[in-house]
């Protein structure tokens, strides 16, 4: 499998195209001694970490959306299911959109047992990942601490590290004194008006990278002959007897067995074009970056009460995560007031970082579900499959949202973990309220 | 951040407003008669449109009053602002992909 030192493949045209039926590319395995033979050849013949192909006439599965989540899935429908024929179609490039927009943050402590199952499953997945997809996606189990500022918020907090741990979630609550201990830069007192008193602390939780999530997924899911299609927007979808047929894209029809949908802010215009509506409102969520500085926070330090979340990238960056904009929005930006909100609390928090600046401000839209749980399964149409309403939280869930998304496509049914996130549960009345409860303000 | 021309007291921050959501939502006439599916569509399904939206807005930190917006959900442009109980007025739907 190992090819370093031949030229890299040509991007597009007829050779490429017809050696596309192999099931498994020829993909150099990244390691030590692949870093030190490169480095001998000044760096020059690093192979291309994918190809970026024009479309076939026809897939068994199309993935609508290239971030994170449809990769992944396509990466565990090749690999677990043996689907031979896959595309991913991205209207812009890789990780383009929220899996290059997020603040990075992975955890599991949910409250709900639904939530738990689902959010640690794909903690369990991260865990493994940079040695499964031979990708470093670093993955730094830093621990995410939420603070309680109030009375309320201690028993909340309590209440949320006994429900994990019933879970199998690892969760623990630190006292005031504690947090200090962890974070030392942090002001106790908050500017008096919200004191922390507490946090829960769970410590596999942390942080990744999050564009070389969407890297290795896209390199891994290549290399077992998934077709990566980029610049490639989808105007429509060819629909016969309730069944779908195909997917119309910038770059012609493509047919289809089976299509999923993966678009996050994006699902309702997706399914206003396959003609059905979605319990979602998109609204941009922002975040920001500072100027690097050397090592001060070593955790993630998450407020829900005042709205604001904190870590420090490899860079040095202060990695800051704001909220949403209160009515709907496509545009990325995000209200300058919310920028503020944020600002405000960090300031508050960490009396040390006043005078910092900031470097990047940003949005992405997210799509928001009425009980701030994701759906995941089918949809009215059938072979149409739907994975979005992952609202203000999807990154973190990644792995197990491919890995579920998956099983739901290959078998026409959900897995257990995915069974109770369906469409139908606004209709049944079966929500998962995440509102509050996960541990954030959503 | 928008600037809002209030029907009542001019045009003022964004930050003096709540969005209400989607208008022209009508409430059920008959709600015993309503199907656990109709009941869907009411509570939760929305539009969500990328385009020309039509919402409810209140000048909450102002006068307190409700009135209609038809807005660019990307530009973020307000193209109209009318009573609450009007029907939408007729506008380019500008519906982007």
């Amino acid at each position: 499998m190992v090819n370093e030192g031949l030229p890299a493949p040509p991007d597009r045209g007829p050779d490429n195209r017809s050696a596309r039926g192999i099931a498994s590319r020829m993909m150099p395995r990244y390691s030590v001694f692949s870093l030190l033979r490169n480095a001998f050849s000044h760096h020059a013949n690093w192979q291309q970490a994918w190809q970026s192909v024009e479309p076939k006439p026809r897939y068994d599965v199309v993935i609508v959306g290239g971030g994170g989540h449809g990769l992944a899935t396509a990466y565990y429908l090749a690999k677990l299911h043996g689907i031979k024929s896959i595309a991913v179609v991205e209207r812009g490039w890789l990780g383009g959109g929220n899996t290059g927009r997020n603040t990075t943050i992975v955890r599991s402590n949910y409250l709900w047992d639904q939530s738990a199952a689902l959010y640690e499953h794909a903690l369990k997945l991260w865990e493994g990942l940079s040695q499964d997809l031979n990708y470093n996606v670093m993955f730094s189990q830093r621990g995410v601490l939420n603070l309680a500022h109030n009375q309320h918020d201690l028993r909340e907090t309590w209440r949320r590290v006994s429900a994990n741990r019933l879970n199998g979630v690892d969760s623990e609550f630190l006292n005031a004194q504690q947090v200090k201990e962890m974070v030392p830069v942090i002001d106790l007192r908050a500017g008096g008006r919200y004191p922390v008193l507490g946090a829960s602390l769970q410590r596999r939780g942390g942080t990744a990278r999050h564009d070389a999530v969407a890297w290795g997924y896209a390199r891994a899911a290549n290399a077992l002959g998934v077709d990566i299609i980029q610049e490639c927007p989808v105007n429509g979808f060819r629909i016969e007897d309730g069944r779908i047929k195909g997917v119309e894209t910038a770059k012609g029809y493509i047919e289809a067995g089976k299509v999923g949908l993966v678009t996050a802010g994006h699902s309702s215009v997706m399914a206003n074009m396959a003609g059905f509506r979605l319990p979602l409102q998109s609204v941009p969520l922002q975040a920001l970056v500072s100027e690097p500085v050397k090592p001060v926070i070593d955790t993630v330090v998450m407020s829900g009460a005042v709205h604001a979340y904190i870590s420090q990238s490899d860079k040095g960056e202060l990695v800051i995560g704001a909220g949403v904009d209160g009515y709907i929005g496509y545009g990325q930006r995000g209200s300058m007031q919310v920028t503020e909100e944020t600002l405000g609390a960090i300031c508050e928090l960490f009396p040390l970082f006043r005078r910092m600046r900031m470097l990047r401000q940003w949005g992405g839209i997210v799509d928001v579900c009425p009980d701030a749980s994701p759906i995941l399964g089918k949809t009215p149409v059938q072979n149409l499959y739907l994975n979005c309403g992952w609202g203000t939280g999807g990154f973190k869930a990644t792995p197990g949202s491919g890995w579920v998304f998956a099983h739901t496509i290959a078998k026409d049914a959900p897995h257990e973990l995915n069974a109770a996130f369906s469409l139908d549960r606004f209709r049944t009345g079966f929500l998962i309220d995440e509102h509050g409860a996960a541990a954030v303000a959503h | 951040m928008l600037l809002i021309a209030c029907p009542h007291c001019g045009p003022r921050a964004e930050s003096e407003f709540h969005c209400g959501g989607e208008a022209h939502i009508e409430r059920p006439k008959d709600p015993a008669s309503l199907s656990d599916a109709e009941w869907a569509e009411f509570v939760f399904l929305r539009d969500n449109i990328k385009g020309l939206v039509f919402e409810r807005w209140n000048h909450a930190h102002g006068c307190r009053r409700w009135f209609n917006a038809a807005r660019d959900s990307v530009t973020y442009e307000i193209l109209a602002i009318y009573p609450m109980g009007s029907p939408p007025p007729a506008l380019d739907p500008r519906r982007y992909v």
